[in-house]
């Protein structure tokens, strides 16, 4: 379960003044649900997503994440969260086993159980091949792959996609999608943002769309459709923002 | 603070490290083999070149004394210089390294010698040029020895006893112990090839494990997990601190392996070329000057703090760095700042006071000289290292502090 309330990020810029990245976003997003938010470059995503991870801490308002407020129990919340972003990488040095090993530990996991998983990860993701080879020899598929199982190594409720499929292949793309389906598929809450359309129709439950920091409609796509009276999802948001002016 | 934590954070990034050719090559080839081989090799060719130059005899021009056959004679049987003919252009000659010294005689030498008459010999040189320098102390000799024979001559002659005109003689001896006097000589040198290495040695890791993570985008992946950021800190901390230490220790194992194996050589070329050459080759040799080698283990302790100052300091700098570029141009000015207190530290006759005690770096480097001649200043060497461990301390918090800022980890 993830419930945003309110969630507010500013950031002061020498140049440019205060720089409200997200304003007053609440959303709701239950266990077996996937909630897309669909937002061009800068619109506020990845502040909003940064914030549900904890990494950043909200200038306003707050939110619980599988049951634990952000702010105050931030260690428990990143505990049960797994965050995938095209911008968090894997140590190069190290193997894929190494690396789920490193994250398993430091979810508290045990050596025996760490073991079992990375085994189970290895088969669930077609892993054992490149296990125990380094990281920086791989292809971006099995970068994935081991992205997504430092991601599961502690077999997090949440999981939070901040737009994993960027700058992927479309083999590597769908091994990313094919995963967020089996995420909720197991009744995890995910959370995903993405500015690829054709995504959202894809995976997502509901979608909310954020524009300048702003969540500015909500609703599954046969809503949004009937709101705006358009079926293509690139139209209904165009129309959502106000029109292809940035 | 979760101790689990920073040692599964220090494990993993010490094996990362030991996978990484770069920083294999800064903490332990570049400071184990290259410096000892670079001082080796600069220790012998300097020696080769005084041994060769003073080998050779160096040319001499003699001006006049054409009219004054018994000191040219003697001049010519002195094998230490090698008389070459007089031309007119001596002065362009000695300015050219032709001819490295010229001596003018007076006119009728040998008879103003023989009236008793008062005379000048006149020694031209090129100042500051090692062969010159050699032919002039030549010819000092030359005519010293030549004079004193003079003077016994004439005292003889009126049958003067010869303490008439050396009434006491003048002699200086070295009291001070071997290690003291080589504490003086290289006593500030070692503790600031620590301090130097202590920084350099911290450098590479502390940009990769910061400004390097960053730009590769793993710092946003561990910044995932779990653990608090302050256990992040320290694990990564604790692994700058081992290889700042890692390259001190390294050196100084191999700079005290080259000292034994230099020694010993050192110790059987200067002999066997003493034999051979007499007095001048002996004088080329000289004795290696001894350290207090607890005075040595004093000092490492020393530097212990001002490896955590500089590890922290480090880490602080170049988390700040969107890239490891970036970092390398906060980083590189400061090695200026690490150096200055350091060489003021080498200077002769800058001494420990309650006010420099308090220096960091200098305060170190002065200590140390202190240190490996044997001298125990208990309450500065107190002083010194609580300030240098409570400005380590600080310099820690500051890290810490950094890698709490929002706008310092995702700045963009």
């Amino acid at each position: 379960m993830i419930e945003a309330r309110q969630l507010t990020k500013t950031f002061r810029d020498k140049k440019r003044g205060e720089i409200v990245a997200a304003e007053d976003i609440t959303f709701r997003v239950s266990p077996g649900q996937i909630y897309g938010l669909l937002g061009a470059n800068g619109a506020g995503k990845t502040t909003t997503l940064r914030m549900l991870a904890t990494l950043l801490q909200p200038s306003r308002g707050g939110a619980t994440v599988a049951g634990f407020d952000i702010v105050r129990d931030a260690a428990k919340v990143r505990a049960h969260v797994g965050f995938l972003a095209a911008s968090t990488a894997l140590y190069g040095r190290l193997t894929a086993r190494e690396m789920i090993a490193y994250f398993g530990r430091l979810n508290g996991l045990t050596g025996a159980q760490i073991k079992a998983r990375t085994q189970q990860l290895a088969a669930d993701l077609e892993m054992d091949e490149f296990l125990d080879r380094r990281c920086d020899k791989f292809s971006t598929g099995m970068k994935q792959k081991t992205s997504i199982a430092r991601t599961l190594v502690h077999d997090p409720a949440v999981m939070i996609f901040d737009e994993p499929t960027l700058g992927l292949d479309v083999i590597a793309a769908r091994t990313i999608v094919r995963f967020v389906r089996d995420c909720r598929n197991r009744g995890k809450t995910v959370i995903y943002s993405t500015h690829v359309m054709s995504e959202v129709e894809k995976l997502c439950d509901v979608v909310g769309i954020i524009h300048g920091g702003k969540l500015l409609a909500e609703g599954t796509l046969p809503e949004l459709r009937a709101r705006t009276g358009e079926t293509d999802v690139e139209e209904i948001f165009v129309k959502t923002v106000g029109g292809d002016q940035p | 603070m979760n101790w689990t934590n920073i040692a599964t954070i220090y494990t993993k990034e010490l094996r990362d490290m030991l996978r990484d050719r770069r920083t294999l090559l800064s903490m332990i080839i570049i400071p184990t083999l290259v410096m000892p081989a670079i001082m080796a090799l600069v220790a012998f060719i300097s020696f080769k070149v005084v041994r060769e130059a003073r080998a050779t005899a160096p040319t001499v021009m003699v001006i006049g004394g054409d009219d004054s056959p018994a000191v040219r004679a003697a001049l010519g049987a002195n094998d230490k210089v090698k008389i070459v003919p007089a031309a007119p252009d001596w002065k362009r000659q000695i300015s050219d390294k032709k001819v490295r010294a010229a001596v003018e005689l007076p006119p009728g030498f040998d008879a103003v010698l023989a009236r008793g008459a008062p005379a000048a010999v006149k020694i031209y040189n090129y100042e500051g040029e090692m062969r010159s320098a050699f032919a002039v102390s030549e010819l000092r000799r030359f005519f010293n020895d030549y004079r004193d024979r003079e003077i016994a001559a004439r005292l003889d002659r009126r049958g003067l006893p010869p303490e008439l005109v050396k009434p006491f003689e003048l002699k200086t001896e070295n009291v001070a112990p071997p290690e003291k006097v080589g504490g003086n000589v290289i006593g500030g040198l070692i503790p600031y090839l620590f301090i130097l290495l202590a920084f350099t040695g911290a450098m590479y890791p502390a940009m990769d494990l910061t400004a390097g993570e960053k730009e590769r985008g793993t710092m946003e992946t561990i910044l995932c997990s779990p653990v608090a950021r302050i256990d992040l800190v320290l694990g990564k901390f604790l692994m700058v601190l081992t290889a700042s230490l890692g390259t001190v220790l390294f050196s100084l194992l191999s700079m005290t392996l080259t000292f034994l194996a230099g020694g010993s050589l050192f110790a059987k070329f200067g002999g066997a070329a003493a034999a051979g050459a007499a007095k001048t080759a002996a004088a080329a040799g000289p004795a290696l000057p001894a350290l207090d080698p607890l005075g040595l283990i004093a000092v490492l302790g020393m530097v212990i703090p001002v490896a955590v100052l500089f590890s922290a300091v480090l880490l602080a700098v170049s988390l700040f760095a969107k890239s490891f570029k970036e970092a390398q141009s906060y980083v590189s000015p400061l090695i200026i700042v690490i150096i200055l207190p350091a060489v003021v530290g080498m200077l002769p006759g800058v001494e420990l006071n309650a006010k420099l005690a308090l220096v960091p770096i200098l305060n170190v480097s002065l200590v140390s000289k202190e240190l490996v001649s044997g001298v125990w200043q208990w309450s500065y060497l107190a002083l010194i290292f609580g300030s240098t461990c409570l400005y380590a301390a600080a310099a820690l918090g500051l890290a810490v502090k950094m890698f709490q800022r929002e706008d310092v980890i995702f700045r963009s």
